[in-house]
This record gives structure tokens, sequence and C-alpha cells, in this order.
């Protein structure tokens, strides 16, 4: 595989990402699935990074998953975008960054709907008004939280007290990155790296010690691809999906899996655990399972944070070994305590960061 | 006939035009911008539908420009095009002035950039190549992979380039399936052990002796052919490279590993022509190629008085149908003459 390819497509693929004062809006689910990935993200960008990032209390979900499960119009989900434009308007920021891929996809669909046909524009901005007498700017500058990681993937570098690098080889890790369907794949130019070689989370990785692993069926979806998972009867193609993945990375011998998606850690994750239940069979070497991680908790790992505090008890495929090979301490004891109380969150046991 | 007329283009087109000219009694000035005359057919070992070798066309169109009537500038480009009274004014990037009375634009084509479908992987998988890369090796006299072996699955994706919305390429390069069934069989020659996969959406065989071609290859030479296109490329641990087609003949997706992958690139617009068309207001169409007064029966005559086109600058033509288009040029210049004078 020639590098220097790879390299002159991610040079065409560039975009713009704002520098500071962030109106950050949340995933419907990955405070479900992840707990830790978002909170860690805020203390990140404000207390590592110094930067404004503002949230709204009334944002609501975008009505991705419904657009893109085909229970919701398209014109709803364009009101709905609007209203969330409204909010970002009011509260006096132009930089919106969703958490979400599918919301970031929408959000980016909405964009370009409405540049290449105004009249829809016009007509939705007239619904918002009916609706709620609410009115908004389009915002100057729309990325996903991802890239706002990877552009300042060199500061948090600076920062790191660990490298995704085993300790006792001094080998980089071997990570397989894993980008959302929504980021790229609908308008490529809208992802750093283009959507059929992704860079966002690559470079990432490389910044941060580790070597990406291009295995052929990177591009493959997660398993989640709402169709399949969220119509009941289609689950078997979801699990199907997300073994060929693993089938396919294996011979690679990723020491773990970085996403940018709510859905595709989730279903990377769980899948592992059921297809081991079903079949007793893992994918990754010496027949531990793979484990995977959101970028935040990547990030969260590289500053030095504890590892419960960025929720990695709830994952179901263990990333002790990750955390071994790295060489991160922590307390196996800790691991699931819900005696522990932070008063700041109001929550039990995990996520105090 | 005391006329000078400039050729811009050294490929079959511009050299068969050159010749026409030259033969007729005028002044020629042939002006190609790489340092040899020939064009692709430079690139190009073996010629479809006979397989005949390229070196016979290009020694006929070499022989063709040797006359004293023309005079051959190389490794240089039109900068400037300006016409006046008198006819054109035109100069070169290295600073030669050209007058001439009339123009030839014989700008060719550029093969499509591989790298652009992105999912192929051309210019990051080593075993994937182009038609291009593959005719250098047929020269050679060696099919290898990157490593030096031998390969023994061998694929083909015709219209790379070509009838994609993707890349703006609406239109068929016309000559990429007949290349294929070409390719195949001599990959067939060369690697009697070898399979032989083109992967197609149709089956284009609209030229003399083609469509026998195409059953020589399958019913001689066993090639695979399987109606579907390529959706992606990727690689394996082993360097296998790992394709996903879909089938749409039997109706199903198909996964195959092969050890070589062969890009049918299409043909687009030279970037020559375009420099061209923007700096003098030649008419272009919607596939960017020239387009001429009339597709039936003006094919040479541009919208600029004096100014005629010869071969792929107006769109995708086999060696056969450039050097008629470039004879029926040359007619179309004569013409223009007899008719100046009365």
């Amino acid at each position: 595989m020639n590098i220097e390819g790879k390299k002159a497509i991610w040079s065409e693929y560039q975009k713009e990402i704002a520098d500071d004062n962030y109106f950050y809006v949340r995933s419907c689910i990955r405070q479900n699935f992840f707990p830790g990935s978002e909170v860690a993200f805020l203390k990140i960008m404000r207390e590592e990074l110094h930067k404004d990032v503002y949230e709204h209390p009334c944002h609501t979900t975008c009505s991705g998953i419904g657009y893109h499960g085909d229970v919701v119009p398209v014109e709803t989900a364009m009101t709905v975008v609007a209203r969330q434009f409204a909010l970002m308007t009011e509260a006096g920021y132009q930089n919106y960054i969703p958490s979400c891929i599918t919301s970031f996809g929408l959000y980016t669909e909405v964009l370009e709907t409405w540049h290449h046909f105004p009249e829809v524009e016009k007509k939705v901005r007239e619904q918002l008004w009916k609706a709620t007498k609410r009115e908004f700017v389009i915002p100057k500058n729309l990325a996903h939280a991802s890239d706002i990681i990877f552009k300042f993937r060199k500061e948090i570098s600076a920062k790191a007290k660990f490298k995704l690098v085993n300790k006792n080889t001094g080998e980089p890790l071997k990570v397989v990155d894993h980008i959302g369907c929504h980021y790229a794949k609908m308008f490529p130019s809208k992802g750093i790296g283009g959507a059929e070689y992704p860079y966002v989370l690559a470079g990432m990785v490389e910044e941060w010690g580790g070597k990406v692993i291009d295995y052929p069926e990177r591009r493959h979806c997660c398993g989640f691809g709402f169709r399949q998972y969220l119509i009941q009867a289609n689950r078997g193609f979801s699990i199907a999906c997300s073994k060929e993945k693993f089938k396919s990375m294996q011979p690679f011998e990723p020491d773990m899996i970085i996403t940018n998606c709510p859905g595709c850690p989730m279903f990377l994750d769980r899948w592992q655990y059921v297809i081991n239940e079903m079949e007793g069979k893992r994918y990754g070497k010496n027949g531990e399972g793979i484990p995977v991680f959101t970028y935040e908790e990547v990030a969260g790992l590289v500053l030095g944070y504890n590892p419960w505090d960025l929720g990695l008890q709830m994952h179901q495929t263990d990333c002790e070994p990750v955390l071994d090979k790295i060489g991160i301490e922590y307390d196996p004891e800790e691991k699931h305590n819900t005696s522990i109380y932070n008063e700041k969150t109001g929550v039990h046991g995990f996520v105090n960061v | 006939m005391n006329k000078h007329i400039v050729v811009i283009g050294g490929g079959t087109a511009g050299m068969e035009a050159a010749g026409q000219l030259a033969q007729a009694g005028f002044a020629v000035s042939l002006v190609e911008k790489e340092k040899e005359t020939g064009g692709h057919l430079n690139d190009w070992y073996k010629l479809f539908p006979d397989r005949r070798n390229s070196s016979e066309v290009r020694d006929y169109l070499k022989n063709k420009v040797s006359s004293k009537n023309i005079e051959i500038l190389t490794g240089t480009y039109i900068e400037k095009l300006h016409s006046n009274k008198d006819g054109f004014l035109l100069s070169t990037r290295d600073g030669t002035e050209l007058k001439a009375d009339a123009i030839v634009v014989a700008t060719g084509f550029d093969l499509f950039k591989s790298s652009r479908k992105e999912e192929y992987g051309y210019g990051i998988y080593d075993n994937v190549i182009t038609s291009k890369d593959l005719e250098a090796m047929f020269s050679k006299g060696e099919i290898t992979l990157n490593n030096g072996n031998s390969p023994k699955m061998i694929g083909f994706v015709h219209c790379v380039g070509s009838r994609d919305e993707k890349v703006g390429n609406f239109y068929c390069s016309k000559l990429c399936c007949v290349t294929a069934v070409k390719q195949a069989i001599e990959v067939r020659e060369h690697l009697p052990e070898s399979r032989v996969f083109c992967f197609y959406m149709d089956m284009r065989m609209g030229g003399a002796h083609y469509e026998e071609l195409y059953r020589e290859a399958q019913e001689a030479w066993g090639v695979n052919f399987i109606r579907g296109k390529v959706s992606e490329i990727s690689e394996s641990i082993n360097n296998k490279l790992v394709v996903k087609i879909e089938d749409t003949l039997a109706g199903r997706p198909l996964k195959i590993e092969l050890d070589m992958m062969v890009l049918m690139a299409g043909m687009e617009m030279s970037e020559g022509g375009s420099k061209i068309a923007e700096q003098t207001g030649l008419k272009t169409g919607e596939n960017r190629f020239f387009s001429p007064e009339d597709h039936h029966y003006a094919n040479n005559i541009s919208n600029i008085k004096g100014i005629f086109y010869a071969g792929t600058c107006t769109a995708p033509m086999n060696i056969t149908e450039t050097i008629s288009h470039a004879r029926s040029a040359v007619s179309e210049v004569i013409n223009y003459f007899n008719n100046s004078r009365a």
C-alpha cells in the first residue's frame, strides 16, 4: 500500500473548522450508550483547551434517526433543524457542533438543500415562525465534534500523559478507525479526508502514537444501519454486518477500535459480546475481544483521565487489555463501584469527569 | 499555395492532418507539447481489433510528417492565440511566434485520472493499475505484480471515468470495452494459467471486428465477463485485492479476491484543449470536448472562422475514425481557402 496516495487524497479533503465559541448539541443516544464521552469532550474543550462551548437546555433531538428510519418526513426534519439553529442564534453563537454523526449528516444535508433550493429554506422559515415564532441565522461553521478534536489533536498530544504505544514492545498500537456512515459518505467534501479514506480519526491515532489498520471491510457499516436494527425483524442483518467487519479485521490483530458515531461503538462493542455468547468466538489476538472506544474516550485516556470516570466500565468488551498495553493504571475494584456519588453531576458510580 | 497552417497537437490527428496539408502544398507548423510526436500511440503496444503493433501506425504517421513543408516544434505548446485581419498570430511557450492563415486544433484527449475514482484505490493499492500501465507491461514483455510475481487472477473494470455521473462524465468513451477485450486476450496469451474477469456495464462493441474479438475472448481464451459495476477495492493482509461487485445478471453481490485489477480509463477533453477553448472562445459541449458547428455535416468546423478541428478533441474516436476525421478537416481547410478566394 502506498501511503503517499492516501496523503494526496487527504490533502484534497480539508475543511474549515472554527477556532472557538461553539454551540454544542448532544446526541439522543450517546449518553445512554457511552455516558462519559460527551462529558469528556466538554472537559477537554473547556479545561484543557480553554474554549468556549455552550449547551442550550432546550435542545431536542434533530430527528435524524426518525428521518433515516423513514418515519419523519424531510420537511419536519428540516423544521426541527431550523429550531436548533434558532436556539444557536438566540444564544449568540455561529459555530454549530453536533455530537452525533447522523445529526451532522442531517444538518449538512439540510444546509446543502437550502443552498441549492432557497425556496425550501424560505418555506421552512415560515413553518418555524408559525410553529414557534423563532428565527435563525445559518451557522457560519458546521463541524462534527470529532472534527474539533482532530483540529486540536496536536494540542492534546502536547498535554498527553500516555501514547497509543505498547509499553512492553514500544510498538504503536494497531488501531481500526471506524467512521460513521453519515459523516462523509453523503457529502465527501464535508469530511476530513473525504469518504473513501477518511482521516478524521486516523489523524488522531497517528498524532497520539498509534498506527491505523487498513482492512478490507473498513467501509462496511458497523451493523447499526437504522433499518437493520430499529426494525426488529432485520436485527440478524445487524449482527451479520458487524461479524463481517470483525472477520475482516481479525488477521491484522488490532489492539483496539476507535469510532466517531453514536451507534458504531455500541454495535461493535455489544455484538462482540453477543457473538461470543452465541458462538464462543472472539476476534482479538489471543482469544480476547477487541476493545471499542469513542474518540473522546481515547482522548481522555491519552490525557490521563481515570478510565472509570470516562465510563469505560459500560463497555461490554473489556477495555483492560488496552489499558494494560498502554500502561494506564486503574483500580479494578472501582470499576463497578456505585457507592461513589458526584455532587456536581448527580451521578452515582461513574462518569465523574 | 502560399498559405501557412498551424496544427496544434502532434498525435494521430495532428500528424495525419499536417501530412495531408503538406501533400496539398501548404506550409505547416506542427506544435506538440511532448518531446516526441505520436501522442497516446506512444503508450500503446498493440492496437485493437487486429492486435497489430502500434509502431506500424506510428511509422506511417512519422513518414507522413517527414515532408519538407512541415516544421515540427516539439516540447512546447501554444501560449497565446490571437486573430487579426490577416489571420492568426500564435506564440509558443518558448517565445516562437507563428503566423497562420488557418489553424487545425488537434489537441486530442487526456486519459481519465483513475485516482479520481477513489473507491478503486489507484495510487494507493500497488496492484491496481490502468490500461495504460498494462500496455507498458506488454511492451516490456512481462506482466508482474509489485512484488515481481506473476498474477494469477486478473480483473478489468470497464467505464472508469465514463458514463459516470459522479465524476461528471455522462458520455461513453467508446474504446474502453474493446481495449479491455484486447488486453484480456493478451493477458491470457502471456499468462496461460491466469484467470481473467471483465466487469462491465454494457459491452459496446460498435466497431468493425469488435464483436468477433469479444466472441474470441470468451470462446478461445475463456475470459469471464460479469455484468456489474465494481463498488470498491481494498487490500487483504496478504496483499490480495478484495473486490466487491454487484452481478446484475445473477442479481446478487459478489466478493472476489484478485491479484491485479486493471482500470479501463476513459477519455476526457485534454487540458491543453481546455486552455485553448478558454483563451479563444472556441465552443465546448456538455462533455467539455470542442463542439463543432454541426455534428452531422460540419464536424470539423469551429465557431471561429479559420479554425478547424481534427480528431478526439471533439469526441472519443478510435484511430481509424481519427485519421478519417483529420483528413476531412484538411478538406474543410482547402474549401475554406477556395471559398475565400472566390
